[in-house]
This record gives structure tokens, C-alpha cells and sequence, in this order.
């Protein structure tokens, strides 16, 4: 029986000896990168949102292979799902022709690239040039991180020597993680004020009532402006 | 120079690939003439940083000589997530209120407060 299952499975042999984590590295950061460049080379602003939902949805890739399973999650749900979503509600307010793709001047292009290239050529430097940072890591498999994570939102600890460092007392998140709630609060409902329909009557959406219209009556006149007035601010 | 063998995905490949999502970022920034796509920009600049902070804070990659982040590196990761939602609402009211006032996302037309 025991014979029959190892000759079952002896094909399977080959696929347990690929480094299955570098292999899905690999296409992960390919994806990323590549996605990454192509938001910049395109002009057209929804491929660039295209692009830019593929680049973060493979780096929520590299966050699970990297062991930190939560925050790829919150990647996920937050970025990708959240973020990029409100980003192509943007895109489709503000879309139309002769705004779909705007042409970048081919010496703000290439003032660009030498900047980027500069960049990149000290961040790999950099990145490289420490020798710790190249040795490949132990790569034991962690717990699972939401635990720790939601204890120490709330200020306890359980990741004692996870960590590495026990000379030093391990503190909780409690106070940022307040900080950070209270200014989403803050920003959202900044964010309504700021976009929210504004009916105020323009001149010139008066005007404009008053050529189309012969006069109506009073209550007819003010719903005729305020619609105009949308009309106007929203599509001129 | 890095090419992976078997096993050896180290703390600097991620901060590699976090670079290259940065340099596209800042490329993206400074190239854009749509605001959204300046938006973009910020956000690929965003994940790029936090690219470095899972890697750092990631007990996968540590290594000997090396003390890694821990939590604390997932945990700045999660408020870098937050932040960019906050940031990502009120750019894109203020590029709504942009787009009302001016019929156009062009950044370089808005110029009103030039001296």
C-alpha cells in the first residue's frame, strides 16, 4: 500500500525541489515593477489606474510572502479595494475626451528620467552596500501576526522575544493607534466639506436663467436657478 | 549582481523592489500633468516605503547579525495603509473642487496664486 502511494507520487518529486518562495518572488516583484513602470509610461489615465491596481495587488503578494499575512490583507482590502476604487471615481468624475490622456513635453520626460535613474542608482546603492541586508534570512515560518497585531493596537504585548530585543520593555500601540482613528475622522469628514454640491448662485447662472426663461413664477424661478447653477458649476 | 538562487530571498531583494516602486513614484509625480496621476504617484511612493517596512519588520527575512523590526515594522506599515486612504480622500476633493472651478484635472493650469 505504503509502495503504491511513493510510486503515486513520485512524480510529484521534481516540484519539491523548486524554491517555490523565490519562484513567487520573482513573478511578484515582475509584476510589481512592471506594473509600476507602466503607470509611468502611460498617458492615458485609465490604464495608469489599471496598472496601478495590478502593482499594488502584487506587492500585497510580496507582503504574504514576506510572513506578514495581516497586512498584506489590509492591503488588499484597504488599498486596493478602498483607495484605488475612490481613485477610478475620480477618473470617471473628471473624464472626459480631451482630458483622458494629457501629453507630458518630451524635455519634462527626459528631466524626469535623469531624475529617476539618479535616484534609483543611490536607493540600490544603498540598499546593496549593507552586507546583513544581503544574507538570505532563516526563513522559519512566524505565527500568525493578527494576534500580536490587535493586542498591541490595544497596548498589550504578546510578541515578547519575536522580536529579538528583550533588554528593552516592548510598548503598545494604543496612543498612535488613537491618533491615527481620530484623524481619519477628521479627514473624512474634511473630505465631505471639501467636495461636498455647492448651490450657491452665480451670476452668471442667473443670467443665464433669466435669458432662457421668460420670467416665471417666484417659487418656479428659484428651482430653475438652482439647477442651473449645478448645471453650470459642474459642466462648464 | 542579485540574481536569486535557491532559497535566498534576502532583505535586499524587497528593498529593491521597494526602490524601483519609488523611483516609479517620484517619476510619475513629476511626469503627470492629470492630478490623478499625480495621485498615483504618491500612492506607488507610498507602497514603496512600505515595502522596506514589512521587509525589515519580516521574521521570514531576518537573518543572523540582525536584529529585525519585529512589530513595530507592521505596524507602521498598517498606518502608512491608513494614511494613504485619509490623503487619497481629501486629494481627490480637493482635484473634484479643482475640476468644478476650472473644467480641467491639468495641473499645470493652476496657477491662480502665481506672483
Amino acid at each position: 500500500m505504503t509502495e503504491c502511494l511513493l510510486a503515486a507520487t513520485t512524480w510529484l518529486l521534481p516540484f519539491a525541489a523548486i524554491d517555490w518562495h523565490g519562484l513567487f518572488f520573482l513573478l511578484f516583484a515582475a509584476i510589481a515593477c512592471g506594473a509600476a513602470i507602466m503607470v509611468v509610461l502611460t498617458d492615458n489615465v485609465v490604464r495608469m489606474a489599471l496598472h496601478l491596481v495590478l502593482s499594488l495587488g502584487a506587492t500585497a503578494g510580496l507582503f504574504f510572502l514576506a510572513g506578514s499575512e495581516f497586512v498584506g490583507a489590509m492591503q488588499l482590502m484597504i488599498y486596493v479595494g478602498g483607495t484605488l476604487v475612490l481613485l477610478v471615481f475620480g477618473v470617471m468624475l473628471t473624464a472626459q475626451t480631451q482630458l483622458v490622456s494629457l501629453r507630458t513635453p518630451a524635455a519634462d520626460r527626459v528631466l524626469a528620467g535623469i531624475l529617476a535613474a539618479a535616484l534609483f542608482a543611490v536607493l540600490v546603492q544603498s540598499a546593496v552596500s549593507v552586507e546583513a541586508w544581503r544574507r538570505p534570512g532563516r526563513a522559519e515560518v512566524s505565527a500568525p501576526t493578527a494576534t500580536p497585531l490587535g493586542m498591541a493596537l490595544v497596548g498589550v504585548r504578546v510578541d515578547g522575544d519575536a522580536a529579538g530585543h528583550e533588554s528593552r520593555p516592548l510598548s503598545g500601540y494604543l496612543l498612535p493607534f488613537e491618533i491615527v482613528s481620530v484623524h481619519l475622522l477628521v479627514v473624512l469628514i474634511g473630505a465631505a466639506y471639501l467636495a461636498r454640491a455647492k448651490r450657491r448662485r452665480t451670476p452668471r447662472a442667473v443670467e443665464l436663467v433669466a435669458s432662457v426663461d421668460p420670467p416665471p413664477p417666484v417659487q418656479a424661478r428659484s428651482e430653475a436657478g438652482e439647477s442651473a447653477s449645478v448645471l453650470v458649476g459642474g459642466g462648464r | 549582481m542579485m540574481l536569486i538562487a535557491v532559497g535566498t530571498v534576502s532583505v535586499a531583494h524587497y528593498l529593491i523592489v521597494g526602490a524601483i516602486l519609488f523611483t516609479a513614484g517620484i517619476a510619475c509625480m513629476a511626469v503627470k500633468r492629470n492630478a490623478l496621476g499625480v495621485l498615483m504617484g504618491i500612492e506607488l511612493v507610498l507602497n514603496g516605503a512600505n515595502l522596506n517596512f514589512v521587509a525589515f519588520g519580516s521574521s521570514y527575512l531576518a537573518g543572523e547579525g540582525r536584529a529585525s523590526l519585529g512589530l513595530d515594522g507592521e505596524v507602521m506599515a498598517l498606518f502608512v495603509i491608513l494614511l494613504a486612504a485619509a490623503e487619497a480622500a481629501v486629494a481627490l476633493a480637493i482635484t473634484l473642487n479643482f475640476y468644478n472651478n476650472h473644467a480641467t484635472v491639468d495641473v499645470d493650469r493652476a496657477d491662480d496664486l502665481r506672483g
